[in-house]
């Protein structure tokens, strides 16, 4: 990192105060970022970092305070004026158009509405000037569309440089990547840096940011609690900062499964868009255990998902469920069985943004009493039933009747997890269950599914997070284009091994069974 | 320019801004009657006599809200589940021909179950016109704004030949027109001596119900979530085409309506000019009332009330009638940018 000698001060914040109704998101915030340091803000959800972010980057106005860059004050919201005077924001969702190429996304916005000739030539060189300094190694021609989640990254980060940025705001960039792509992403920032780049990173993975700042500024609630240089502080230390108080890791009790509560034999299933479909799986969700399914995204991981939560069919194999069940496999159908499911995608399959806490709560129970009877609804039961939820699985939320779309990725998370687990299943299906929680809310998580598995209940996790599947699991397989691996009992195997397994070693001989 | 959400606009942002689309409405008529030559605020005046100046006039406006209501409820139905329903005028005259077919004799029920069964075929013959566009969209993939649009003019041309030919009245006098309705499946007058018939109260009962649907029963539920999100309502459960047919036969029965409530209200026979456009005009009026089955009451009467209007105020001004369109077009675009501004706040950098 940047050496600490008595560096300019590239951006300053001062007293930044925003509140959205009653709640105060942004509590009178302040602090300075020099040249050539990586700070990290760190906060669980909710506690105000990306409403900050939002501010200095003008998308949303302060109530009180001032934002300087490089000792001019910025207008309050005005991006444009931000971009100007060289911050570069990247979103935790990309702002990329699908249907063009690199170089386009990059230009796009940069030249006048009613310029025709573009300088695309200078332009690609300058482009392919930045990927080489950095470490972007990215083909300007190519759709974005076709791009890797990691590879679209790479073109965020080149769009906000190629608009000379000099201070870099990244909200949660590693939230969608493999450990592979986070650890090119790190390298690409590390080089950033010496080359005169200020970097604020927003995360709540204490890993990553021991890895990557220089110093930590920890938020909670909306107010800055805690400062250190990284160096003199640790993992624990921050979680403790960040949450208020000491967390323990998940631990699994010792326990016999039970009997198998649902089989999958040589099952297949179609291709899944670009993903395999599943080619020959053999499964069995026991009671009492939680199977985790390892494996780099988009392996058939999905094509399980949809298997299992009822939104596809097997084209060759058998599925038995105990006890049996009759009629077309659908969603409902497995709702019917006891399977519980938590979708990967909160926003789009989990979730109706529009729906309040209530309607979204009983969307997996909107035709069944109490909350249906002969056709009619019975809101009253369905909103006693969302207070229950919202109580015990803590969701922070302004009331049931809210629209889901203001809550932050963890409370929609509890909401959905609430439903699913109130309605004490026999097989869960969690896909993904903490992608992009914060801290809090992963332990929350984690500790309801262990509590399910403690009750009986037999849980499928799926993760990407190898971590979080050899943490939390009693048996691990390992998914690599749609086929499984044998089970590794848990401890059986370290992460290096099963590592082996992700990248497709050890499936050969299956292949020519297959 | 850029724009940003307000989460909790003032009462002056909530108010004022209808109140401005308003205004800038009446401006632009005002123009409209300067250019014809004539005096704007006597234009507008003789708009607001025609619409509600008599006893005559508001009943004019309530009859000729009637069919827009209908219609009106029928788009707002759709669009809630996004089923881009545009066909309103095929379902209507479905709904007309049932009602003639029924009206004319074919039908020997007592009076007091001629009407109730008219009204139901007629609902019935408008929900099977939508049934193929819905079928061959939740099947096949087939955009549904093409196929309901083009069945208008299907049903247009259906129309034109059933009056030429089978349904042609012997009487007529070679005209092409329906025989006239059975007395008994005639829409009784609400009140006697006052031309509203019971076609409007039956509007007003069938938007209370739709509102009623939307928010208190299972199937209104389903509707909205297929709307508002279709992939997370698959993922529920919810079966998403199952949905869509119903939203159809809905949305098209109620289209239907218009066409019996006029030919049993107020024309008494089927012609081709049974509906100058009600169908389409029903797409302003729900789109006026944000999809809301209440608000298209309101935005009924408010479409109806200017149409009314301006035909009396031409009689007695030398402003065309088609002061009406641009009035009701105006309207609808700055009132659905007033709201939208209620909720954002643009920019200028």
């Amino acid at each position: 990192m940047g050496g600490a000698k008595a560096a300019e001060v590239v951006l300053r914040l001062d007293g930044i105060t925003k509140r959205f109704g009653s709640l105060v998101a942004n509590d009178g915030i302040g602090f300075d970022l020099k040249k050539g340091e990586v700070i990290a803000l760190l906060g669980e959800n909710g506690a105000g970092k990306t409403t900050l972010m939002n501010i200095l980057f003008g998308h949303y106005m302060a109530d009180e305070g001032t934002v300087e860059v490089f000792g001019e004050r910025l207008p309050p919201g005005h991006p444009r004026a931000a971009l100007a005077a060289g911050v570069g924001m990247m979103h935790q969702h990309f702002t990329l158009a699908d249907n063009m190429t690199v170089l386009e996304n990059i230009l796009l916005g940069t030249g006048s509405l009613l310029s025709t000739g573009l300088n695309v030539r200078a332009a690609r060189e300058k482009v392919e000037k930045l990927s080489q300094d950095f470490g972007l190694s990215v083909d300007p021609g190519a759709k974005v569309g076709t791009l890797s989640v990691g590879e679209r990254q790479r073109v965020e980060i080149l769009k906000a440089l190629y608009r000379d940025a000099r201070i870099l705001i990244l909200d949660e960039p590693t939230a969608v990547l493999t450990p592979q792509e986070t650890a090119a992403l790190f390298e690409t920032l590390r080089r950033a840096v010496p080359l005169g780049l200020s970097i604020i990173f927003i995360s709540h993975k204490l890993n990553e940011v021991m890895s990557i700042s220089s110093r930590v500024l920890v938020l909670r609630h909306g107010r800055l609690v805690g400062e250190v240089a990284t160096a003199n502080t640790d993992r624990h230390k921050l979680a403790e900062m960040m949450v208020g108080a000491e967390i323990a890791p998940p631990r699994l009790a010792e326990r016999e499964p039970g009997e198998a509560l649902l089989t999958l034999a040589r099952v297949t299933t179609a291709p899944h868009g670009n993903a395999p479909g599943l080619a020959g799986v053999d499964l069995a969700l026991r009671a009492g255990q939680i199977t985790g399914l390892a494996g780099v995204s988009g392996n058939g991981q999905s094509a399980l998902a949809d298997l299992i939560g009822g939104l596809e069919v097997a084209t060759g194999g058998s599925i038995s469920l105990y006890p049996a069940v009759s009629g077309t496999w659908s969603p409902r159908a497995a709702l019917a069985a006891g399977i519980a499911r938590i979708p990967e995608d909160r926003h789009k399959t989990g979730t109706i943004a529009d729906f309040t806490l209530t309607e979204n709560a009983v969307l997996e129970t909107y035709d069944t009493p109490p909350y249906s009877r002969a056709g009619w609804m019975d809101w009253k039961a369905a909103e006693n039933f969302t207070k229950t939820v919202i109580e015990t699985y803590d969701v922070r939320c302004p009331g049931p009747a809210a629209r889901i779309r203001l809550l932050s990725g963890g409370n929609m998370q509890k909401l959905i997890l609430g439903r699913a687990l109130e309605k004490a299943p026999r097989i869960i299906l969690a896909n993904q269950p903490v992608r992009g929680l914060d801290i809090g809310a992963v332990t929350f998580v984690h500790n309801r599914l262990i509590a399910a598995r403690d009750t009986g209940a037999a849980v499928l996790l799926i993760s990407e997070d190898l971590d979080e599947v050899i943490a939390l699991s009693d048996v691990i397989h390992v998914i690599y284009e749609g086929r499984l691996s044998p089970s590794f009992p848990r401890g059986s195997k370290t992460s290096a091994e099963i590592g082996i397994w992700m990248a497709g070693q050890g499936f050969e001989g299956d292949a020519h069974a297959a | 320019m850029r724009l940003e959400p307000i989460s909790d606009p003032t009462a002056l942002r909530r108010f004022g801004l209808p109140a401005g689309a308003l205004v800038l409405t009446v401006l632009v008529a005002s123009c409209l009657a300067l250019l014809a030559g004539a005096n704007p605020f006597a234009t507008l005046g003789l708009i607001l006599k025609g619409a509600a100046g008599s006893k005559f006039a508001l009943l004019e406006t309530l009859n000729r809200a009637t069919p827009l209501i209908f219609t009106g409820l029928a788009v707002a139905v759709a669009f809630r589940a996004r089923l881009w329903n545009i066909g309103a005028e095929a379902q209507l005259y479905a709904g007309a021909i049932a009602t003639v077919l029924l009206g004319t004799g074919a039908l020997p029920l007592p009076p007091a179950l001629l009407l109730p069964a008219i009204a139901l075929a007629a609902m019935l013959a408008g929900a099977l016109i939508l049934l193929g566009p819905v079928l061959l969209k939740t099947r096949l993939g087939v955009d549904e704004v093409v196929t309901t649009l083009l069945f208008n003019f299907i049903m247009i041309l259906f129309v034109s030949y059933l009056l030429e030919g089978p349904m042609k009245d012997p009487m007529g006098m070679g005209w092409p027109k329906s025989a006239a309705l059975d007395k008994a499946a005639r829409l009784p007058r609400i009140v006697d001596g006052l031309r509203l018939h019971w076609g409007f109260a039956l509007a007003i009962l069938a938007a209370v119900s739709v509102w009623v649907i939307q928010t208190r029963t299972t199937l209104g539920y389903e509707i909205r979530a297929v709307g508002l999100n279709a992939e997370a309502a698959r993922f529920s459960g919810i079966p998403v085409g199952k949905v869509m047919v119903k939203t159809a036969l809905l949305s098209g029965g109620l289209a239907a309506l218009a066409g019996f409530s006029e030919v049993a209200g107020l024309k008494g026979n089927l012609t081709l000019d049974l509906s100058p456009g009600f169908g389409y005009t029903g797409i302003i009026v729900a789109m006026l009332a944000l999809l809301n089955p209440l608000g298209v009451v309101i935005s009924a009467l408010f479409v109806a009330g200017v149409f009314v209007g301006a035909d009396s105020m031409s009689r007695a001004a030398a402003v065309p009638t088609y002061i009406a369109d641009i009035l009701t077009a105006t309207a609808l675009l700055t009132m659905v940018l007033a709201l939208r501004l209620t909720h954002t706040r643009i920019r200028w950098s």
